[in-house]
Formats: C-alpha cells, sequence, structure tokens
C-alpha cells in the first residue's frame, strides 16, 4: 500500500505520516501541492491519496478534479483532510468525487474510521 | 474637519455670495471681481489646509508604524529582531514549526521506548503465567529470574528516559507565550493603523467635500469558493459551516455519500 500526503505544512504532512505508520501503513511519500503532487501520482502507482484543499499553486479540490478526470488515476481513493469547513465545498468535493472528508483540527480515531470505511468500500 | 468648521466655511461662503449678489445687483462689477477672487482664494485656503492636515496624518501614521517596529529593537528578548508586522509572524510561523517538529522528534524517540517496555513484559506476563500455573522448570524459573531482574533495570532507565522527553515536549510548547506576545504587538500594530487610516479616510472625506468630488466604490469581488478560506475562526457564529467531523459525516450522509 503506497500512500501520498499532501500539504503545504511540514508539520501536517510528518502527523498524518505518522497516524498512517501507527494504522500499519509505512510506505508514504509526501508532496507541498497539487501541482508537485499530479506529476509523482502519475508516474508512481500510489493506491491512496490524503490531500489538504486550501495550498498555494494547486488546491487540493482541483488536485482531485485532476485526478478524476486522468484515465489512469480516475479510481484513486481520495481522502481530503482540510480545515474546510463551509457545506457548500464539501458538497463540492463530494461532488468531484471524494472519498472522504476529515476536517482538521482531527482525531486519530477520525482518520482511521474514514481509512477503514474508504478501503472496504473499495474492496467491496 | 469638524462639524463646526464645516459649518463655519459654509457661513463664510454664503455670506460672500450674499455680498457678491448685491455688489452685482447694484453694478459694483468691481467689487464683485474681489468678492469672486475671495470666494476662489478661501475655497482654495481650505483645500490647502485640509490637503495639509492630510499629508501630515498621513506623514505620522507612517511614522508611528516605524517607530513601533523600532521600539521592539530595545528589547534584549528575541522580539527585538523584529522589524514589521509580517517579519513578526512569520516568526510566529517559524516558531509554531520548531515546537510542533521538536514534540514530534521527541514522540519518536518515545514510542520505540514504551513500545520496548510493553513488548517484554507481555512476554514476561506469559512466563509469569506458567510459573504461576507452576507449569515450569527449576532451570527455567532460574531464567526467569533474570529476565525479571533485568526488566526492572530496563524499565526503570526507560523510564527515566521517557521522563526526560516529557519534559522537552512540557517546554516546547513556550512557543505559546512567545508567539503570544509577538501576535498581541502586531494587534496592537493592526489597530493603530487601522486608527490612523479610519482618520485618514475622514480628512480625505473632507476634501472631497470642499472639491465636490464624488467616489464610485468598485463592487465587491465575488471569493472564489475552490481557493478555499483557511480554518474557520467563529464557527458558533456561521451557519455556512460544518461544527466538527459528525456534521461532515451527517451532511455527506444525507446526500447519499
Amino acid at each position: 500500500m503506497k500512500i501520498l500526503i499532501v500539504d503545504d505544512f511540514s508539520t501536517m504532512r510528518r502527523i498524518i505520516k505518522n497516524l498512517l505508520r501507527d494504522l500499519g501503513f509505512t510506505n508514504t511519500q509526501e508532496a507541498d501541492d497539487g501541482s508537485s503532487a499530479l506529476p509523482l501520482l502519475k508516474s508512481s502507482d500510489f493506491d491512496f491519496l490524503v490531500t489538504d484543499w486550501n495550498m498555494p499553486g494547486m488546491t487540493g479540490i482541483d488536485l482531485l478534479k485532476a485526478v478524476r478526470a486522468d484515465e489512469k488515476l480516475a479510481s484513486l481513493p481520495v481522502l481530503m483532510v482540510t480545515a474546510e469547513a463551509k457545506r457548500e465545498q464539501i458538497i463540492e468535493a463530494a461532488q468531484a468525487g471524494v472519498n472522504g472528508y476529515v476536517v482538521k483540527p482531527f482525531t486519530a480515531q477520525a482518520l482511521k474510521e474514514k481509512i477503514e470505511k474508504i478501503f472496504q468500500r473499495v474492496d467491496a | 474637519m469638524s462639524q463646526a468648521d464645516k459649518t463655519g466655511v459654509e457661513n463664510s461662503l454664503v455670506l460672500h455670495a450674499k455680498e457678491l449678489l448685491s455688489q452685482l445687483e447694484t453694478g459694483n462689477s468691481i467689487d464683485a471681481m474681489q468678492t469672486i477672487a475671495n470666494l476662489h482664494q478661501q475655497r482654495d485656503q481650505f483645500l490647502f489646509d485640509e490637503v495639509g492636515k492630510l499629508t501630515r496624518s498621513l506623514h505620522s501614521a507612517i511614522q508611528n508604524f516605524a517607530i513601533d517596529a523600532e521600539v521592539g529593537q530595545q528589547d534584549a528578548s528575541e522580539l527585538s529582531r523584529m522589524g514589521d508586522a509580517s517579519d513578526r509572524l512569520n516568526y510566529v510561523i517559524e516558531r509554531t514549526e520548531q515546537a510542533a517538529n521538536k514534540t514530534m522528534d521527541v514522540v519518536e524517540e518515545i514510542m520505540p521506548l514504551s513500545s520496548a517496555i510493553g513488548d517484554d513484559a507481555n512476554s514476561l506476563k506469559e512466563d509469569w503465567g506458567r510459573f504461576m500455573r507452576k507449569d515450569m522448570k527449576p532451570a527455567e524459573f532460574r531464567d526467569l529470574t533474570k529476565k525479571i531482574d533485568n526488566f526492572l533495570t530496563m524499565t526503570a532507565d526507560k523510564s527515566a528516559g521517557i521522563s526526560g522527553h516529557l519534559t522537552t515536549i512540557l517546554l516546547a510548547q513556550d512557543y505559546q507565550d512567545l508567539t503570544g506576545q509577538v501576535i498581541k504587538r502586531v494587534i496592537g500594530l493592526v489597530q493603530e493603523v487601522e486608527d490612523n487610516l479610519v482618520e485618514l479616510v475622514k480628512m480625505a472625506g473632507t476634501v472631497d467635500y470642499l472639491t465636490g468630488t464624488q467616489h464610485e466604490l468598485p463592487e465587491k469581488e465575488e471569493v472564489d469558493m475552490t481557493a478555499g478560506e483557511g480554518p474557520i475562526i467563529n464557527p458558533e457564529k456561521r451557519d455556512d459551516v460544518v461544527s466538527g467531523q459528525d456534521d461532515v459525516d451527517d451532511l455527506l450522509s444525507s446526500l447519499g455519500f
């Protein structure tokens, strides 16, 4: 299981990386915004994408849309972990095809639940 | 310009206008021209005064801002490096990042210590269970006593290490104090600038009034929603945002996701 973590703050990437490691996911890579993440996703075989929304350069929602529009990446599970909490944003993300939405500040439990739920659905 | 000043200007204008009218009616055109010149001069004088005030206020606002930035340099503390508001805020980002990384460094060091204690305890528990069930040979028991002895020494060592690490985490929280002080200064600065700007706008309004200038206010730009807004600082006062993960889950499931 290879996971890409996209967030413009290195501390948040580190927190998510540590939480994922506790959940048994040790193969992670990092990118600091959508425009650096997209080439990584295209050139490598990631199984899961965790992304923030608000980032300089390419935002997480645009990254999600780009992933869904890409033939090879279209079915990649995407979890959004973000401080963006407007209802219309959450709806927009859902309509763009996000697989899970976690609002910051979040708990380890919330992250774990969403990830498990995503893989249950993917496996089903 | 105060209301009294404004009325003063108007009264004076009315006075001159009446004077002008009577001069024109009596055919005193030389005096009338002089009155027109006076009127003009008076308008210019008020305008110059107001523009002068505006310029002085602008100047002192800029100076206040600069002076405030220099006050920090008298402090021997780390705050003295802060030249201006954005430097100060960058300092906040740096300090919080440092503290977060320091804390995570230490947490990563503690984790193997605590799991080593846990692993050894679990293995001992198994052996101990066998001993309690009297399912242990004397040679194995001698091994077990050695293991227990090692475990006790190791646990004492590791727990001392953990305590030390926890103290480091505790001390790393000093960023709250330091960044709080810096942020308070920046808030003060922003308030001062805001107050000065309000004064400037008032004065500019007087100049506009005297010159009869009217401004068309630009329409508010619509905010691009996809750009994001960042953390919501007052979710309890807004009804367009969710208040937590439960709200997100409810919203998504109500949409069938």
